[in-house]
């Protein structure tokens, strides 16, 4: 019997494992690694030595050897992870700052000034004529329960009026019983609810913020967007206040040539229920194709509270009465600038924030 | 809902203009989303007859046809090949101008002329039919040489696409909305033509049905025609249907069609031979049950669904041995379909409870224009009106059809009307004016309610409005129809004031304050996504518990974020990628923390009727800076807390070092925000983790520092400063300067340190460090920390001897720290 080309394999093994081990840096072990696992190791000459075998010992000298080459290969990388992780822990090391030490005064920073995004400026401008109105602001969590967002909203489980809103449910509790907010109504809940346990109605206060429709994002909607809601619960409120609100309002933030109107809408929130549109603030009213040559525009939907809404609530319908009202945030924002694409306003490029002060 | 002008005016007299009548639409709330003129360029295309069909040489995808349209043979190209010699289409002559304002011209092709186009019915904008020409001979008994719109006895129409709100069930069909017009314009609403049964014997010697769930099955009429002959429908009803975006398919499944959208009554059709002893019964699908519906899918029945309370109810039409043959009011099953050998037919109209029928349509994703109108509640008294009115269409074009006497009409549970008492002063109550009792009688009549008495009237919705509630909430519904036919518009409008003042919040002021701040010292404010990948989450916290979507859009957006970092260094990537990364970015928002492993877990009502708490996840809402310029780093972090902390009037939070800072952030570059009194945490600062960024960008990764902020526990800190608003008047006397080092050992903090020597003497006013230094002079473990301190009193001028005292007092009280003097 000849001596078979693997007689030394173990020996080398240990010596190439040995080799592994005894790299203390990364760089050495880098420039080891042809010699190890590469095509200048043994294993490599071995490999091309088993072509002189008898076919069938050669199937099962080559399985000897691919089990060589894994436990030597399993070894270099281990070897590297930890050789990885310590030069890591080098490096940050020697980048060792104690931000205790830091002398502010010697920081010098460049004078510039940033920009504040779109949509909190125009949350801003909206909040400041609401206040000048008389109303306060409230803020309102993003996740809600199905009771907050839906039911409580007179949108009982499986009603069609859901339809109206395509959710995202969250994976917690029973199922779709955990939403991210649809819109910014759910606040309104909780602030009737607050205001009837500490009897501190009346309420007129508007709440902005960021609520989550399941939509493809496209050039004017997004999947997150933001809404201001109002709301006002008093004593003698009737729709004539309503629709004056939404005028003085429509006047205060788009300026006084633009006015606005009130169509019939279906809300399960309110009853009797309105779409409002303002003159088109693009042709002011003479008609363009953005507004479909009708001269208007639809902001939003607002209507009286229904009396299902005040009774989930606990507000007594026969001394109180109401009304809230809803638009987006982004499309005034839109309509104020021109916005072309709604995606601009999460692709966060420092061209698009720079435009505006 | 798409309605033809034409189909209207067959219920109400409508002399407006197009324009008008939007307006008016609109001013329902019926909404017009489109307006579609049809018909039009049809002026020119007459019927020709096909004499000789030829190939042309060279040419095998157009061939040669001789028509006649009544002048003489005329030779056209054309490429459609379903038609043989002797056969009807239109013809549009050399001229005409078909609709998209397509003109025929003479055209040469292949040595030969063609003298016009023959045209399918798509091209004329008839039908989306365009397998071939329109083959009159299938709809009517052509003339050659006839004008196409007499032949086929249409007119030239407009469409209205009409966007019908959920609470209006009744307007779901075009007597709905001619019933609104009628009213508001005060004209009188036609009924329609309806048939009567003409065969003498009974329907039930001949089929039967029954409600084994009165629950489910509100109603259940069953008609039995004999001598049906399944066929096309006349020209006129299949155009009807096409104008009203329906496709026609036969006599009978077209008559079915058009009183759904003529009444509002989805029907269906059985054949009855294929019906098990001529029986259908409506009853609760039992567990283990399937149907394979008309799409082909076996679906399982009474199987509980993912929604809120949904058991898995299902309203199945069974035969007469309990075989399931359709989801009731949804879909039917193929077995009992309508065929060309149909001969009787047996013809379901019926009531089933909305609540079931949108429960069954969403769990089984299956929407049709039968269930979108049941799960919205189709008037209970309409079956058998529904019924007559499909014999009438029928009939047309079977006019041999019998209807036997005395329809089925089986009865389970019916909404009963509600009748709600209403004042005038209600409705200035809700309205703000009054409106006159002889106008609100002619609004309600015009409607169909009915009106008892004066002041308070007594108002019973008809049984078509399922919307209208009962009680308070029905007077808000009737009060509804009263002000949306009396005009939104001709309603007063009034500003209302109250004594409460409006005012932001002292957390809004402060949320606004701060926010200026980081933009005037160079924040670019970003807005990155709320949703993220698992991925996303596993860089700051690997594995730990996270809130998911149950329904993303992607796998990429199915995680709420918990931390804003990775969004704000990612979109700092995508900036420094275009060559302009040396920009700050910040955002101001909500991350979220799971509740088991959130700090206090949020619990809210929740559960069907509100009846259980809920544990939600933590939103925290935080401020978080990336600043990318190109010399910003840890140190400008600092120097950038320190100037907010500053302008908001916090001033005992620390800068401590952290050992083992939270994953994302540099692991030796960052520190704590810690008040001093408390320990409470208000953030972070320092540098990202160059790891993560080279993980999250494609660019030469740069230092990037960090700011983030916990605004819950910052707006606390704010909320304490601004009760303590007084302020000091500085010492009129000269001040006195002084610096001193210290030898110190590394475990120190320099802050605490200076706050020492604040507390040494009473004449320290101040204490900056300005300088800090470490090298080989210095033992190990050690470094100088050197500060500025300033001494004066408020009632002298210090003398050398007490600024002399003062410094010794400061460097004995560094000794208790172990601090020396750098000599």
């Amino acid at each position: 019997m000849t001596s078979s080309p693997l007689a030394e394999l173990s020996t080398h093994v240990q010596d190439l494992l040995a080799r592994v081990r005894g790299a203390l840096t990364l760089s050495d072990l880098l420039a080891d690694e042809p010699f190890i696992v590469g095509k200048r190791s043994i294993l490599s000459s071995l490999q091309k030595s088993l072509g002189a075998l008898a076919p069938e010992d050669r199937k099962e000298a080559g399985a000897t050897l691919q089990e060589a080459r894994r436990v030597v290969e399993e070894a270099f990388v281990e070897r590297r992870r930890v050789l990885e992780a310590l030069r890591r822990a080098q490096e940050l090391e020697a980048d060792r700052l104690d931000l205790g030490d830091v002398v502010v005064s010697q920081v010098r920073t460049p004078l510039a000034v940033g920009h504040p995004g779109i949509v909190a400026a125009t949350q801003r401008e909206l909040e400041d004529v609401f206040v000048a109105m008389g109303f306060t602001v409230s803020d309102g969590p993003e996740v809600e329960s199905d009771w907050y967002n839906f039911e409580a909203l007179n949108i009982p489980p499986a009603h069609p009026a859901r339809g109206m809103w395509d959710t995202f449910y969250v994976d917690l509790g029973e199922p779709e019983t955990v939403v991210l907010r649809t819109h910014t109504s759910p606040t309104q809940i909780h602030l009737m609810e607050e205001a009837v346990a500490a009897g501190t109605l009346p309420i007129h206060s508007v709440m902005p913020g960021r609520c989550y429709r399941r939509d493809t994002p496209d050039a004017r909607h997004l999947a997150a967007f933001h809404q201001i809601e109002g709301l006002v619960v008093d004593r003698d409120i009737t729709f004539a206040d309503l629709a004056g609100v939404i005028e003085t309002f429509t006047h205060a933030y788009f300026g006084a040539d633009i006015s606005s109107r009130l169509r019939p809408a279906f809300f399960p929130f309110t009853e009797p229920s309105a779409e409002f549109e303002i003159t088109c603030t693009i042709c002011r009213g003479d008609g363009c194709r953005t507004c479909s040559q009708t001269g208007w525009i639809e902001l939003g939907g607002c209507g009286m509270l229904d009396p299902a809404v005040l009774e989930a609530v606990g507000i007594d319908g026969e001394q109180w009465s109401g009304f809230a009202f809803g638009f987006g945030i982004d499309r005034c924002a839109q309509m104020r600038h021109q916005i072309a694409d709604m995606r601009a306003l999460i692709d966060n490029d420092v061209r698009f924030l720079r435009q505006f002060s | 809902m798409k309605i033809p002008l034409s189909w209207l005016k067959e219920f109400v007299d409508l002399d407006e203009s197009v324009d008008e009548l939007t307006a008016i639409l609109d001013d329902l709330g019926l909404v017009v989303e489109g307006v579609d003129i049809v018909g039009e360029g049809l002026g020119d295309v007459v019927v020709a007859r096909i004499d000789e069909v030829r190939a042309i040489e060279g040419a095998d995808r157009v061939r040669l046809v001789t028509v006649d349209a009544g002048a003489g043979p005329l030779e056209i190209v054309c490429g459609a090949t379903n038609f043989a010699e002797g056969d009807h289409v239109p013809l549009a002559p050399v001229g005409a101008v078909l609709p998209g304002g397509f003109e025929i011209a003479q055209r040469t092709m292949r040595g030969v002329t063609s003298n016009g186009m023959l045209c399918s019915a798509r091209e004329l904008r008839l039908s989306d039919d365009h397998e071939g020409l329109f083959l009159l001979d299938e709809v009517i008994t052509p003339i050659v040489g006839q004008p196409l719109l007499a032949a086929l006895g249409i007119e030239a129409d407009v469409v209205f696409d009409i966007s019908v709100e959920g609470n209006r069930p009744d307007a779901w069909c075009v007597r709905g909305v001619a019933r609104d017009l009628a009213t508001r314009l005060g004209r009188d609403l036609r009924s329609p033509a309806l048939a009567t049964p003409d065969a003498t014997e009974p329907s039930s010697s001949y089929a039967s049905a029954g409600i084994d769930d009165p629950d489910l099955c509100g109603r259940l009429t069953v008609s039995v025609l004999r001598g049906v002959a399944v066929r096309p429908s006349p020209a006129h009803l299949a155009r009807r249907l096409t104008l009203a975006g329906m496709r026609p398919i036969s006599n009978v499944v077209d008559a079915s069609n058009l009183v759904m959208l003529e009444l509002g009554q989805p029907t269906h059709p059985y054949d009855a031979a294929h019906v098990a002893r001529r029986t259908l019964r409506a009853r609760r699908a039992r567990p283990g049950e399937t149907l394979t519906t008309l799409d082909d899918v076996e679906r399982p029945l009474a199987k509980p669904g993912r929604g809120l309370g949904d058991t898995g109810e299902d309203c199945v039409i069974v035969d007469g041995d309990d075989r399931v043959l359709g989801l009731a009011g949804i879909m039917g099953g193929a077995s009992s379909e309508i065929s060309d050998a149909t001969t009787d037919v047996l013809l379901e109209a019926a009531f089933f409870d909305p609540m079931t029928i949108a429960r069954s349509s969403k769990r089984h994703a299956l929407r049709s224009e039968a269930s979108n109108r049941f799960e919205r509640g189709v008037d209970p008294q309409l079956a058998l009106e529904a019924a007559a009115r499909f014999v009438q269409l029928l009939r047309e074009s079977n006019p041999e059809l019998r209807w036997m006497a005395e329809p089925l009409d089986e009865r389970g549970e019916l909404p009963a009307p509600p009748t709600v008492t209403l004042r005038e002063s209600d409705l200035v109550r809700s309205l703000g004016v009054e409106i006159e009792a002889r106008e609100v009688r002619r609004i309600l009549e015009g409607l169909d309610f009915t009106v008892d008495g004066t002041d308070p009237w007594s108002v019973t919705a008809p049984s078509a409005r399922l919307d209208v509630r009962s009680a308070a909430a029905g007077r808000a519904d009737v009060i509804e129809e009263i002000a949306r036919l009396h005009g939104y518009s001709r309603l007063p409008r009034r500003t209302p004031t109250w004594p409460e003042p409006g005012a932001l919040s002292e957390r809004q002021r402060t949320r606004r304050r701060l926010r200026d701040t980081v933009v005037d010292l160079g924040v670019h404010e970003a807005w990155t996504p709320t949703l993220g990948s698992d991925e996303d989450f596993d860089l700051l916290a690997a594995g730990g518990a996270r809130v998911r979507i149950t329904n993303p859009l992607a796998s990429e957006e199915s995680v709420l974020r918990s931390s804003m970092l990775v969004g704000l260094v990612r979109a700092w990537g995508k900036n420094a990628e275009r060559g302009l990364g040396d920009v700050a970015l910040g955002e101001l928002g909500n991350v979220f923390s799971h509740p088991e492993a959130a700090r206090a877990p949020r619990h809210t009502r929740g559960g069907a009727g509100g009846g259980v708490s809920l544990a939600l996840p933590e939103e925290n809402e935080r401020l978080t800076l990336v600043l990318g310029r190109a010399d910003d780093d840890a140190r400008t972090a600092v120097a950038l807390w320190s100037a907010v902390a500053t302008r908001l009037g916090v001033h005992d939070v620390v800068v401590r070092t952290l050992a083992d800072p939270p994953a994302g952030l540099h692991p030796t570059r960052a520190a704590q925000l810690v008040e001093r009194g408390t320990n409470r945490v208000v953030g972070y600062v320092g540098e990202v983790d160059p790891g993560l960024v080279e993980t999250l960008v494609s660019v030469t990764p740069r230092r990037l520092g960090v700011v983030d902020l916990d605004l819950d526990v910052l707006f606390e800190l704010t909320a304490d400063a601004a009760l303590d608003q007084f302020v000091s008047v500085p010492s009129r006397y000269p001040v006195a300067i002084i610096d001193l080092a210290f030898v110190v050992g590394d475990e120190v903090h320099a802050v605490d340190l200076a706050e020492v020597l604040m507390a040494a003497a009473d004449v320290v006013e101040d204490v900056s460090l300005f300088d800090v230094y470490r090298g080989e002079s210095l033992p190990a473990g050690t470094r100088s920390l050197a500060y500025n301190v300033r001494f004066s009193s408020a009632e002298k001028t210090l003398s050398e001897s007490d600024v002399a005292s003062a410094r010794d007092a400061l460097i004995a009280a560094a000794s208790g720290l172990g601090a020396t003097l750098r000599s």
